[in-house]
């Protein structure tokens, strides 16, 4: 039973009258590298709230390492670290000191982090940056410091919502590497979404999908394949999901992210 | 370190790195001190108010502590659009002790703000007690913290910006020109008085006064335990209304 990294037991999340995670059940197993795929709007991101203690669920059973989000929130948030799909830097403080307040906040004592923070910043290639305050970084830049802020506490699980969103394909490359290296090494549950298909197929052990607030399906990427009878993952998901846009959530959505984009003044 | 300091140090930065805002809150207390203080002056002593300038001072640097300690509360909405509140609420710490940090950070800037505002004030001929500057100080401190952790209170309810022209005009504004810290309320008509005595920032005003020009309405000892009890009743109703924040 604890080999249970994430449990999620028939879920659901009513924003109004409007059902955006629609009964979902799901297991991630720990030390699996998880991928949650679906169309815009399809519930990824309410999922990843609801688990990681920022929203509460409408009904269901869920477990995060564990302990209930809703009951056990301080134990949950000590054991996982996150990399949302919005911007969540302080823009107005330096590389370092967003660091340095994430360290604090999750009691890393300070020898030791200030040697992960040096340590991350290196391998994000921001180390020389550190001083700068982070308004003046590129998005790509802000992306590579909120991934290594999620790992500064050494998390046991890492939720990653569309961490590689406006990354070039040498960082993207470089961020899996780690990610993956991470999980071999430290045995850290990786739960992430994307929506490059190719991505969730050469990385993810576990894959599901999600359309409408419903789990469609569940699998290795191998399984979903010979399932649809496709030869790629995205042939799969496309078969599996439809050709059809989410118009009303999509272009609701890309506005918002628009809005919010211009808002801090960000463009991808 | 901990969670309250490292808050508390992040509000203090943000404010020392922006500094057309610290300069610009400074706009409006010295146009009080100089427009008032000069204009109506002349008036105030004629009538047997004596120096307006030292009566105006204590309520000018009040004003500028509300306004600068409700913008500090009030900032919370920018961390949620910029996304940055995510960060701090995923974090292991109660959300008492993020307040706590945040209303203490808050209200470290605008006491710092008033005593800027009060340096301002000696400038153009205020006449303080120099004795009681230490405690006036921490008193500024209180009035500081109870204003903070009010605009951090009706931060958490609201979502974005819309709200904050209506806070302006029925909440800020009439506090500040209903406290009588513009004008005597032992002469002020009745309805006025009561008015008064139901907001807040007259016992700021008034124990400023006590504290720095020796002039009281209300006694010292009951702004202080006024603004003690409703410090703590909003931290307590702020806390309660943070933890309820969902993203
Ligand atoms: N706070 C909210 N209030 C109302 N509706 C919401 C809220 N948050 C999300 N929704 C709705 O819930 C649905 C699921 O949203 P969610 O953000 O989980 O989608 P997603 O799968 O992450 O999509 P994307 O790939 O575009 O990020 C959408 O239709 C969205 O409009
Ligand atoms: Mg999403």
């Amino acid at each position: 039973m604890n080999n249970l990294a994430i449990e999620v037991k028939d879920l659901v999340k009513k924003f109004g009258d409007f059902t955006a995670v629609d009964n979902i059940s799901f297991n991630v197993k720990k030390g699996e590298i998880f991928a949650f795929l679906g169309p815009n709007g399809a519930g990824k991101s309410t999922t990843i709230k609801i688990l990681t203690t920022l929203l509460h669920p409408t009904s269901g059973e869920i477990k995060v390492n564990g302990k209930s989000p809703i009951s056990e929130q301080d134990a949950v948030r000590k054991s996982f670290g996150i990399v949302f799909q919005d911007p969540s830097l302080d823009e107005e403080l330096t590389a370092f000191e967003n660091l340095e307040f994430h360290g604090v906040l999750y009691k890393v004592p300070k020898e030791v982090r200030r040697k992960r923070i040096e340590e991350l910043l290196k391998i994000v290639e921001l180390w020389d940056r550190r001083d700068h305050i982070v308004k003046t970084f590129s998005g790509g830049m802000r992306r590579r410091l909120e991934i290594a802020r999620g790992l500064l506490h050494h998390p046991s699980i890492f939720f990653l919502d569309e961490p590689t969103l406006g990354l070039d394909p040498q960082t993207r490359n470089q961020m899996w590497q780690y990610v993956q290296n991470l999980n071999k090494k430290e045995a850290i549950t990786v739960f992430f979404t994307t929506h490059y298909m190719e991505e969730a197929e050469r990385i993810a052990q576990n894959i599901a999908i999600i359309d409408h607030g419903k789990i469609i399906t569940e699998g290795t990427p191998t399984t979903l394949k010979n399932q649809t009878k496709t030869k790629t993952l995205e042939d799969a998901f496309l078969k599996l999901t439809g050709h059809q846009i989410r118009e009303e959530e999509a272009s609701g959505i890309d506005h918002l992210r628009m809005r919010k984009q211009m808002f801090s003044g960000r463009t991808k | 370190m901990n969670a309250i300091y490292i808050l508390w140090l992040r509000q203090l930065k943000r404010y020392v790195r922006s500094k057309s805002r610290m300069v610009g809150s400074l706009g409006q207390p010295l146009l009080f001190l100089v427009a008032l203080g000069f204009g109506f002056g002349p008036i105030f002593q004629k009538a047997g108010g004596g120096n307006y300038i030292n009566f105006l001072a204590p309520g000018v640097i009040a004003q500028g502590i509300l306004f600068t300690a409700i913008f500090s509360g009030i900032e919370l909405i920018w961390d949620r659009q910029f996304g940055f509140l995510k960060e701090t609420l995923v974090a292991p710490v109660s959300r008492f002790e993020i307040i706590l940090g945040r209303t203490l950070g808050g209200a470290t800037i605008a006491t710092i703000q008033g005593i800027i505002v009060a340096i301002l004030a000696i400038l153009v001929g205020f006449r303080p007690n120099i004795a009681t500057i230490p405690i006036a100080i921490l008193f500024m401190f209180l009035i500081a913290l109870l204003f903070t952790a009010l605009g951090t209170a009706i931060a958490s309810l609201l979502e974005d910006f819309q709200g904050f022209q209506l806070i302006m005009n029925f909440l800020v504004m009439p506090l500040f020109f209903l406290s009588g810290a513009l004008f005597p309320l032992s002469n002020a008509p009745n309805f006025l008085k009561i008015i008064a005595r139901v907001d807040p920032l007259s016992y700021g005003v008034d124990g400023l006064r006590a504290l720095l020009v020796n002039t009281s309405s209300f006694g010292l000892i009951t702004d202080v335990v006024i603004l003690v009890i409703l410090t703590a009743l909003t931290l307590a109703i702020g806390s309660y209304l943070f933890s309820k924040i969902e993203i």
